[in-house]
């Protein structure tokens, strides 16, 4: 990262900080939003973009996330533990999908995530039980930190900063690990980089269920955020969103999913005036992107300097 | 028994219908390594089509016939054209996120410019209730099943027996020597997606009755049709059928004999279970990796 670059990170990251400053509480309340998402894209970015893997199921991860943090909270344990809880859960949950699905490459781990979410959502709203079905969990508490309340939106939009910019720097180092550089390795030529002793299957399925313990983080955030859950945020649908999320910010680009989140959660607020129509801009936009910018939104600088420099070429 | 039977018969009915659409999913796949997501949307905008039609008084038949030439045009040259060529150069992801983009593009617009209500839409065959003992049978579901069948055996005598369909099968099996042996690869791929939009047209026809037209039918109709390509073996057009019947049965049986709630879980069960042990499907012979 050259330093102007690190200006400007540092400039956003600020104006980030000091915006629920100038926000309502609405306007807080979307932010804290984009930062849940972000954090599952994040992790969502990490199957699709590096190990370069479809799956259509990260709002099931997130959902498992959201009500096991949901129910934990209303049983009285304190966040500190439930949000471990949630991650290790769904971490382990990645690893018994994932296990079976990835012996056999590229569609199949999409199509066993898609029926696995199909198959969360059916449990989600017909076990009242536990989940209780459509009715969903009301008067989910916002945790506290060392005795302070984080119930107003200003509060807890820090508490979910601070927890996303871990998150992220965490996923930097990840990147740049020996380890991170094998999930890239996989994506761009699986064949050589076995031949070169990265084994496939632990590697892929580690980012894979990686990828899912980072939206079971996201999903606890998302259960005190709301502070009530039902089946409807967990859909297939909201896994396809979450799928565009990455891909439309530049999928296997560190700031992709981050721009993929803000137009995603951002978009419908700015299109209101379109009403029903937006979803069908969003819709044909998607395809217009993937045939002109298959790389996503933040492949146009790339795109931008190669188009000169075959120019420069040229002359 | 009986009870058995008849729903047995009705789910075969259904089912006929998920693999009518399974069928065009798969022959999409082998033809061109096309995975289309959007294929509910395919077999909702039909049945959208021959709603606007009856409304301006056409005869069923005739908003039948018209929707699949506007389907084949529309969802089969169309979407060729416009959305596949330009994305297959990309490989395969990119067009599965296309697609979906597409899915959600098209329920919407749906949605936005017509309604965003169920519609009652008329039965091609009369629907009443036939007597064979002490079994009570649709006699809609007869004609489904009729016209199903027929279309999948003229389909598969279409590819089996003539030219044009054998050097459609060579296509699938292998694209670069069905080119080296001069058959017109192009041509072969788009009769494939003309075959997709007109086996969703036909399937719009008969689900349409009972599932009601509404933006979203594409939802479970596209999901079902891709349980049945899976189960039955993604490679294999006879997969298809066996797939879609399966599906039709088994969310008949667990719908009346378990639980309504949990209608879809057998089916998805069968389909998660098939993708962790057979992978390959049920009639599906395994793919090799290419190097």
């Amino acid at each position: 990262m050259s330093g102007t670059q690190k200006i400007g990170l540092a400039a956003v990251l600020m104006a980030l900080a000091l915006a629920p400053m100038a926000l309502k509480n609405y306007g807080t309340y979307l932010l804290t939003l984009w930062c849940v998402y972000v954090m599952a894209a994040m992790g969502l970015n990490l199957t699709v973009g590096y190990a370069g893997l479809i799956s259509l199921g990260h709002a099931a991860f997130l959902g498992i996330g959201a009500y096991t943090a949901a129910i934990l909270m209303k049983a009285g344990v304190a966040f500190g533990f439930v949000l471990p809880a949630a991650a290790l859960l769904c971490f382990a949950v990645g690893l018994a999908l994932g296990f079976p699905a990835l012996r056999v490459r590229h569609h199949y781990l999409a199509f066993a995530t898609l029926g696995f979410n199909v198959l969360v959502y059916l449990v989600l709203r017909n076990e009242e039980w536990l989940t209780g079905g459509t009715f969903g969990i009301s008067g989910i508490r916002r945790p506290t930190l060392f005795g302070l309340s984080l119930d107003g939106s200003a509060p807890f939009f820090y508490f979910t900063y601070a927890a996303t910019i871990a998150l992220a720097l965490l996923f930097a180092l990840l990147i740049r690990s020996p380890w991170g550089r094998a999930f890239a390795a996989l994506r761009d030529n699986p064949i050589r980089a076995e031949s070169l002793g990265v084994n496939i299957v632990a590697y892929t399925l580690l980012a894979f269920a990686i990828g899912a313990a980072c939206a079971g983080i996201a999903g606890a955030y998302f259960a005190a955020l709301v502070q009530f859950i039902d089946p409807a945020p967990f859909h297939l649908t909201a896994s396809l969103i979450m799928l565009l999320m990455v891909i439309v910010g530049g999928s296997g680009r560190f700031f992709g999913p981050m721009l993929g989140a803000a137009l995603v959660v951002l978009l419908p607020e700015w299109l209101r005036f379109m009403k029903d129509w937006y979803l069908v801009v969003f819709g044909l936009s998607v395809v217009a992107l993937m045939i002109w910018l298959p790389g996503g939104l933040l492949s146009i600088p790339d795109r931008i300097r190669l188009r000169s420099a075959l120019r420069g070429a040229v002359k | 028994m009986g009870d058995f039977l008849q729903l047995v018969i009705s789910g075969t009915a259904t089912g006929s219908i998920y693999a009518l659409a399974a069928l065009g999913f798969t022959l999409l796949w082998q033809a061109s390594g096309t995975i289309n997501f959007a294929q509910g949307e395919f077999v909702m905008l039909p049945a959208f089509a021959m709603l606007l039609l009856l409304a301006i008084g056409a005869p069923l038949w005739l908003a039948f016939v018209l929707a699949c030439l506007a389907s084949m045009l529309v969802l089969g040259v169309g979407f060729k054209l416009l959305v596949v060529d330009p994305l297959i150069r990309h490989g395969v992801i990119p067009l599965v996120i296309a697609t979906l983009g597409l899915a959600i593009g098209l329920k919407n617009m749906v949605k936005a410019a017509y309604s965003a209500e169920a519609h009652p839409f008329p039965y091609l065959f009369p629907d009443t209730l036939l007597s064979v003992g002490t079994l009570r049978i649709s006699s809609f579901d007869i004609g489904t099943l009729l016209l199903a069948g027929l279309i999948v055996f003229g389909l598969q005598s279409f590819l089996n027996r003539t030219m044009t369909g054998r050097a459609m099968q060579a296509v699938a099996q292998n694209t670069e020597a069905a080119a080296v042996l001069g058959i017109n690869v192009k041509r072969m791929i788009l009769y494939v997606f003309l075959m997709n939009a007109l086996l969703a047209a036909v399937a719009a026809v008969l689900v349409t009755p009972t599932y009601l037209a509404k933006f979203d039918m594409g939802d479970t109709i596209g999901l079902k049709a891709f349980y049945a390509a899976i189960i039955g073996g993604f490679n294999q057009t006879r997969g298809a059928l066996l797939g879609g019947v399966l599906v039709g049965i088994l969310e008949n049986l667990m719908g009346a004999y378990v639980s309504p709630a949990y209608k879809e879980g057998v089916a998805l069960m069968l389909f998660l279970v098939v993708i962790l042990l057979r992978p390959e499907g049920l009639l599906g012979k395994a793919e090799e990796r290419k190097v």
